[in-house]
């Protein structure tokens, strides 16, 4: 995709992660055209498709910083916008585990960070309550920070909402498009990208872990953001409620340890582990994190049956050595969202609606007046009622051929993923979609018939089927 | 006299074969446990042979792709020949199970066969 | 809500067989739901020859051995309905099923037969560590994408898993004009048979390194390579083992596990060992009504004894459903011990078996020149030397009524010993 050299946006935004795909969304509020680089083939490519998943109440952050105050706000436009733009969260709750009577303290002082950070229902609890409310949880846990307003959510999910609420608010993507220099250039920047030249009166960096080297192009003041690498395992849905709350650790250097939680989607998530990397790319799981990540969380959860392990995957976060967000206008029309660790996730809608706010008060812009609130996903057909299911499939028989069995997702929602704007271009694209190939044969046995699909609705040959970006392809060629 | 390992491949144990073939072409084996894998390594040094299956294009059926197979087993050392020639061939449907798809396949006699029928659509 | 007497799950090699037998036996009533677009289940992709030998004397491939059933299907007019998901199975037997044509349907059935076969092990169950690029496939896909679509997978390719697909991959691949560099196999024997170990890897000097695996998968779009290390005797990798293969592509042969996320939404028990329901003589699980066969209820070895199977199941079924025999009081259960690792029926009902019932079973390990031992409470009643006995391939036992004469014992012990 080349971008037209004459092309000029008022918002540029680099990076299509949940942050940078939350600013555009929030940006399209306002009368501003705004443009979202990517440089790889899809939205949700990075550290967003690779976390927790988690929905943080909000007590770990300082109060103060901009962690407790994006977190707190964060967490409560996800419930709105779960609605209205029609993506999975759910309020589970979170409990955060205490083995050490000696360590109560500490529990105590999130609490207490908590009520300060405005979170609502917190309450410490007795290791049997704890057991009562999760009875796999260890018999050494001797005291709980219950928060109820924890929640989990799915990022692809929520990623692709806003990034479609954007499109349909006018916001433009280009992806492949790697950002390679940022110049002034009049009253606003000259970007060199991978796909030629654009210019927009303001950049937002959602660069993700390269944010310090978007950051440094431009501003003074230099960032270094350091990738942290977390290995996760996923279990398959099948032993999903072996626990119902997120179950944390109390916190430790390294952010907030190993987790036991369900996924929306009812499987079993563990998970990460730490380690600061230099490669911004090392998304290799490793026998020692996997095994680290495994032991840790039996402290919690002595029965997590690895047996049903269905995949694993690593996440990079991205590091910053001031342990808190950067977020704000680092340069004259250069807005950062760097260092966006956890709770990023929660944070990204509110870190959008920032940093929207501030780019309409300074160029002056309007609210839009034909803005689009709403957003419908692509119908889970096998989760609706018969008769519903049924009416579908009659006005599109595709709803009615199932590809993924693990999954239930059907030819018609499959294709539904190249259809949408943004749509998935990729194999990668059409499963954080729809979860085709997310279940327990992991693709297996719907990767032909997907891809088929896929390159139907392209217009392309197998051979140029890909799982993700150029070089992925999964075919060497006709036989 | 040259010898050779091999597995016995006609039941499950796998014996161990040693045959020889003496100057004057006499064929020893050693190792089986029963008269099955004495002609079995006989045979897999005197004249090896296979059954080759592989797919050929084909036009308007249901299926992209129709499976084959040589009729009965060939000579090993022409697996290679007969695979170059499946590879040159495409057939249109309808085709039954059993219809002949290449006639004396590289010159062993053997025809290639379809294993499928796929009625033209 | 429609009926029918008899509803088979999966038009593969086990609901043919088992549709046809129960018509034979007299129900005229049956319907086969399958998933597919065709009848005929995974032996429609294995194109290979080797089918069959025990059933029809001869050795016919995959696509051969499955017409022969889908024919006998046509040729007894049993109705079906292809590309058609079951999407639930009721503990009452109501089916409901989703297709393009129909939307979502549910129909009674007078008794059940479960034939859905199974699926490979994915790489993630099996935490290979390392990136996970494009080039990855478990050995049935790839042999799908090549058999039945018609594409190449990768040019040079490793394999991990000796399992026979693997295997008969690495010669298909070969003759393909692909580079099959190595396959390696976790255990110290391989799980393959040796016929295939002689045809698909010596014939073509492809290594097979028993006790290795992959400790590495390289490559961030598409595999560039593998790390593969040997194992020790806990099939843990030993440090400073590591040899890099280049390869563009690592296709997976590790295993197949029983596909009952059906059976487990009706309700029915499942036998940790093989994954699939535990069964009486009959063939009928934990649910009156419901039955399995083929590789949903245990793996097979070959695809002759899943027709076997299958047939008995429908017979069963179409017995159950004209109400017939009635179950009795008694059970036995079948125990697998020492070496054994699981016995299919888990249990049997004396009061009303047949006059002989195969037990089959699978074995821990390679064992040569040992015995299998069959126990009436504690009393051995047989013992029998084998040559060889291997995981990779099932054994059988029979148990037959008229050894009840002394008394019906409480458990039946199945063992290997000296």
């Amino acid at each position: 995709m080349n971008v037209n050299d004459k092309e000029f946006f008022d918002v540029c935004v680099i990076g299509a992660g949940v942050v940078g795909c939350a600013a555009a969304m929030e940006l399209c509020r306002y009368d501003l055209s705004v443009c979202v680089l990517e440089k790889e083939e899809d939205v949700c490519s990075g550290t967003s498709k690779a976390n927790s998943a988690i929905v943080h109440a909000g007590y770990d952050a300082k109060p103060g910083t901009l962690k407790a105050r994006m977190n707190v706000r964060g967490a409560e436009l996800i419930r709105r916008l779960s609605r209205t733009l029609d993506f999975s969260y759910r309020e589970n709750g979170s409990l955060v585990l205490c083995f050490d009577e000696g360590d109560i303290p500490v529990l105590e002082s999130l609490y207490e960070r908590g009520i300060k950070n405005g979170v609502r229902g917190l309450k410490i609890i007795s290791g049997d309550e704890a057991r009562e409310l999760e009875p796999a949880v260890s018999d050494k846990v001797c005291a709980a920070l219950l928060a109820p307003t924890a929640g989990i959510v799915c990022p692809f999910g929520m990623t692709i909402a806003f990034a479609e609420n954007a499109a349909d608010n006018g916001a433009r993507f280009r992806f492949l498009t790697e950002v390679k220099n940022i110049e002034r250039c009049g009253e606003g920047f000259a970007l060199t990208t991978s796909g030629g030249a654009v210019r927009a009166r303001y950049v937002v960096n959602a660069a993700g872990v390269y944010s310090d080297k978007i950051h440094n192009l431009v501003c003074e003041q230099k960032l270094k953001i350091t990738p942290r690498r977390g290995e996760y395992v996923l279990l398959d849905r099948e032993v999903g409620d072996l626990v119902s709350h997120t179950v944390f650790q109390l916190p430790g250097a390294y952010g907030k340890g190993v987790l036991v939680t369900p996924t929306v989607h009812g499987n079993l998530l563990v998970g990460p582990s730490a380690e600061d990397i230099e490669d911004r790319e090392d998304t290799e799981t490793t026998p020692d994190g996997t095994a680290d990540v495994k032991s840790k969380a039996l402290r919690s959860v002595p029965g997590v049956p690895y047996n049903k392990v269905i995949t694993g995957f690593t996440g990079l976060r991205a590091h910053e050595a001031g342990d808190d967000f950067v977020i704000g206008e680092s340069a004259p029309g250069f807005f950062d969202a760097a260092g966006i660790e956890s709770p990023g996730l929660t944070s990204a809608p509110a870190i959008g609606e920032y940093i929207a706010a501030l780019i309409a008060e300074k160029s002056g812009a309007a609210p839009k007046k034909d803005h689009i609130d709403k957003r419908v996903g692509i119908p889970r057909v096998a989760e609706l009622p018969a008769e519903e299911r049924s009416r579908l499939i009659k006005e599109n028989p595709e709803y009615g051929q199932i590809v993924c069995r693990c999954e239930n997702i059907s030819a018609g929602e499959i294709a539904d993923t190249v259809r949408r704007r943004p749509g998935a271009v990729s194999l990668d694209g059409v499963k954080r979609r729809v979860r085709q190939g997310m279940g327990r044969c992991q693709a297996g046995f719907c990767t032909p018939a997907a891809a088929a699909i896929l390159a139907r609705e392209l217009g392309i040959k197998m051979e140029e089927v890909r799982k993700n970006a150029p070089g992925s392809e999964l075919i060497k060629e006709r036989l | 006299m040259k010898s050779y390992q091999l597995t016995c491949i006609q039941c499950p144990i796998g014996c161990a074969l040693t045959v020889t073939v003496g100057d004057g072409g006499e064929v020893t084996v050693t190792g089986n446990t029963c008269p099955r894998g004495a002609a079995y390594g006989e045979k897999e040094v005197t004249h090896p042979s296979r059954t080759v299956t592989s797919t050929v294009p084909l036009e308007g059926g249901a299926l992209p792709r129709l499976p084959v197979r040589t009729r009965t087993d060939v000579p090993k050392e022409k697996i290679f020949d007969i695979m170059a020639q499946i590879k040159k061939t495409a057939v249109k449907a309808p085709v039954r199970s059993g219809d002949t798809v290449i006639e004396n396949a590289a010159g062993t006699g053997v025809d290639v066969i379809a294993t499928k029928t796929v009625p033209a659509e | 809500m429609n009926r029918h007497d008899i509803i088979i799950i999966g038009g593969g090699p086990a609901g043919l067989a088992a549709a046809a037998a129960a018509r034979e036996a007299g129900v005229e009533d049956v319907l086969i739901l399958e998933r597919d677009v065709r009848l005929g289940g995974i032996l429609n992709q294995c194109i290979h020859n080797g089918f069959g030998l025990h059933t029809f004397g001869q050795e016919l491939t995959g696509p051969e051995y499955a017409e022969r059933y889908a024919d006998k299907v046509e040729e007894l007019h049993i109705p079906y309905k292809l590309k058609t998901i079951v999407a639930d199975v009721s503990a009452d037997r109501i089916v409901t099923y989703v297709n393009a044509e129909e939307g979502v349907q549910t129909v009674q059935a007078g008794a059940i037969v479960l034939a859905m076969g199974c699926r490979e092990r994915p790489r993630g169950a099996l935490g290979l560590p390392g990136y996970r690029p494009a080039g990855i496939y478990t050995a049935g896909t790839a042999q799908r994408l090549m058999n039945v679509e018609g594409y190449s997978v990768g040019k040079k390719v490793f394999i991990l898993g000796s399992g026979d697909i693997g295997l008969i991959m690495a010669r298909r691949l070969t003759l393909e004009g692909a580079q099959v560099c190595c396959v390696a196999e976790l255990m110290p024997y391989s799980g393959g048979l040796n016929r295939n170990i002689v045809q698909c890897l010596n014939d073509f000097n492809i290594p097979l390194r028993l006790s290795h695996t992959v400790t590495r998968i390289h490559g961030k779009r598409r595999v560039e390579g593998v790390t593969v290390s040997e194992v020790d005797e806990n099939r843990r990798p030993i440090p400073g083992t590591e040899e890099f293969y280049e390869c563009d592509t690592l296709l997976l042969s590790c295993g197949l596990l029983p596909e009952n996320e059906l059976s487990r939404a009706a309700g029915v028990k499942l036998d940790r060992v093989t994954g699939g329901p535990v069964v009486d003589d009959k063939l009928m699980s934990s649910v009156p009504g419901v039955f399995a066969c083929g590789n949903v209820l245990h793996v097979h070895d070959l695809v002759d004894y899943v027709s076997e199977e299958a047939e008995r199941a429908g017979r069963q079924a179409a017995e159950y459903v004209r109400g017939g025999g009635g179950d009795g009081e008694t059970v036995v259960t079948l125990e697998a011990a020492g070496g054994v690792r699981y016995t299919v029926p888990q249990f049997i009902r004396p009061d009303n078996m047949a006059d002989s019932v195969t037990v089959r079973f699978r074995v821990s390990d390679v064992f040569r020149d040992r015995s299998v031992a069959v126990y009436y409470d504690g009393v051995r009643v047989s013992k029998r030397k084998k040559r060889i006995m291997a995981p990779g391939e099932m054994e059988q036992i029979t148990i037959r009524k008229d050894g009840f004469k002394a008394g019906i014992p409480k458990k039946i012990t199945v063992c290997v010993e000296d």
